[in-house]
């Protein structure tokens, strides 16, 4: 960060930490005898605490959705682009959460944390969590925020998929879901691309079944290979061709050791940033629990039947050029939430960015979102 | 509230509370946010251009982004009490398929257009040996979106041909006044035309 934040950031920010005592019972069948929750919160809430709204994060994101923990931070929290003032997620209408999900490895109870069983970090015994437990988790959190509505709960990708959950899971806590370059499942591709991930990283002679912890080492190359599969599946191939084509760093080694593509220095160098503050075990986790969302499976394989129970209004927006979630996946929630005559909007956005795109600051992505805040604000006025 | 131009006014006006409405072309959403404020309807639109898209969301009105022309396929048989194309079917490449469709998700359609059987369009052609334009074809030939316009006559042709039952017919003047002289001859006199109408008994 330079010396002063944007006039459009929420600035410097701290985040905070919900411990929860109760047990929590998992989808898996098992249970969580306590958890803590980390997150951060942006604006502030009114007075009918009818202004919050839940951001939730997608494969590799945390709670750190916006703004920066020190002066010393190069970058922002994941979801600058619209969150702040005056952006799509406005902090000066609405007051903005985002928690880091069970699982992670940014401050909420996951596999590196302390099992109170064994007195060592769970490692493999940290329970497969899946998206609804992680609704569940931030239930409380919101019960414990003292809001018993939110005016939406948004995220893109997996955090899409999550508001969805939300919606279909909570009907009457919630008035908006904002979904966005999200699936109702993964395809056997997705699941395939998973899988790939998480082999990298239990391939790893580092990887000590899950215990690394113990060793004091950690999965890393297998963890950068994951990273650099995942990230080729974000861009689209326009994207990777206009960023890298096939220019060369200097002239072919005829060397496999070194570096001869400028796209496989990107992919390296994202791997090992990666790799620097992100474990291995969440990757496994999250990867699964992407794998196992499903809301269908519960209402015998009929999403239509699925999205039934929601009673909010949902916004779902995707992108021309992503791959990974496209926007006929969309279109398949879409087709879904009409079949039930729910209110719902739908927008395909142009862009050449590929799933990564929500991220970006895309104008008419940016407008589409803010018109549609703009309402979401209105409302709150009655 | 924006005063809704009088062709709305007759639209909404065939609309029942508490019914499933469908604008295809919805434009910024003026109508179908009139719709729902003052008569309950379930409403969605579908429109192509992403500013008009943003304006919709802005006010609150069910919007899906989407090109006419790769037809409704999101949509099932008579999800739709009412299917409305507002100043859209002269804009649409395959009007005669788009009507197929729209009866196919909607019980009752609802279209209106600008006639170019209007005699001052038709003298525009006759004397002057130019395309017409005027208030309802702001638009030159070559950069107009209206790309299959049709007269009274012709649109009533196709509904016979297709074995679409029309309903009731409203025309509008020049003032967009609806004025009982246009019944003289519609097709001469009335620059906008509306219509209700619904799968013929035999049709479809």
């Amino acid at each position: 960060m330079v010396r002063s934040p944007p006039a459009d950031s929420v600035g410097l920010v701290t985040q905070h930490k919900a411990i929860f005592e109760e047990p929590l019972a998992l989808d898996c069948g098992r249970e969580l005898p306590r958890y803590e929750l980390v997150y951060e919160t942006y604006g502030q809430l009114n007075r009918d605490a009818s202004n919050a709204i839940l951001v939730c994060h997608a494969l590799s994101g945390n709670h750190h959705a916006a703004g920066y923990h020190s002066e010393h931070d190069r970058k922002p929290g994941w979801w600058e682009t619209c969150i702040g003032p005056g952006k799509p997620l406005d902090t000066n209408r609405f007051f903005i959460v985002c928690s880091n999900n069970l699982g992670g490895c940014h401050g909420s109870t996951g596999p590196a944390s302390i099992n109170p069983e064994s007195g060592k970090p769970y490692g493999d015994q940290f329970p497969v969590v899946t998206v609804r437990d992680w609704v569940r988790s931030q239930a409380r959190l919101a019960a414990r925020l003292g809001v018993t509505q939110w005016a939406a709960v948004a995220g893109g990708s997996l955090g899409g998929m999550q508001a969805l959950q939300w919606a279909i899971d909570f009907p009457e806590r919630l008035r908006h879901a904002i979904v966005i370059a999200a699936a109702p499942r993964l395809s056997a591709q997705n699941i395939g691309f998973n899988e790939v991930a998480r082999q990298a990283i239990m391939s790893d002679p580092e990887f000590h079944g899950g215990r690394y912890y113990d060793y004091g080492v950690a999965p890393r190359r297998g963890l950068a290979v994951a990273r650099m599969l995942g990230h080729i599946t974000y861009l689209s191939d326009d994207a990777m061709r206009a960023k890298f084509g096939r220019d060369l760093r200097g002239s072919m080694s005829f060397d496999f050791d070194e570096v001869d593509f400028e796209v496989e220095s990107y992919l390296r160098y994202q791997g090992q940033r990666f790799v620097q503050d992100f474990d291995a075990n969440t990757y496994l986790l999250m990867t699964k629990a992407l794998d196992y969302f499903d809301p269908a499976a519960h209402f015998g394989d009929d999403f239509s039947a699925a999205v039934r129970p929601i009673q909010c209004a949902t916004l779902l927006l995707s992108f021309s050029s992503d791959w990974r979630f496209a926007p006929a996946r969309s279109r398949e929630i879409l087709r879904a939430l009409l079949e039930n005559e729910k209110p719902v909007s739908y927008v395909e956005i142009e862009a050449t960015q590929g799933h990564d795109a929500f991220l970006m600051p895309i104008p008419h992505y940016l407008d589409a979102f803010s018109a549609y805040m703009n309402n979401v604000a209105r409302e709150l006025e009655g | 509230m924006n005063p809704l131009r009088r062709e709305l006014e007759i639209v909404a006006d065939w609309i029942e509370p508490g019914s499933r409405v469908l604008d295809l072309g919805c434009g910024d959403g003026t109508l179908l946010q009139y719709l729902v404020q003052r008569k309950g309807v379930i409403a969605y639109g579908l429109e192509i251009d992403p500013r008009k898209v943003t304006r919709c969301m802005d006010r609150g009105v069910n919007v899906v982004r989407a090109d006419l022309d790769e037809g409704l396929a999101d949509f099932h048989r008579d999800s739709f009490d009412h299917v409305i194309m507002s100043q859209t079917i002269q804009a649409v490449r395959y009007p005669d398929k788009l009507l197929e469709d729209l009866l196919r998700v909607g019980r009752n359609g609802i279209v209106t257009f600008p006639n170019i059987g209007y005699w001052r369009l038709r003298t525009q052609l006759l004397f002057r040996g130019r395309m017409p334009r005027g208030p309802s074809l702001p638009n030159a030939w070559y950069n107009s979106p209206n790309i299959h316009l049709c007269t009274i006559r012709d649109f009533e042709r196709l509904c016979a041909s297709m074995g679409i039952e029309i309903l009731e017919r409203r025309t509008l003047d020049r003032a967009h006044r609806a004025n009982p002289l246009l019944n003289i001859a519609p097709n001469l006199l009335a620059e906008v035309a509306i219509y209700r109408f619904v799968r013929g008994a035999q049709s479809l």
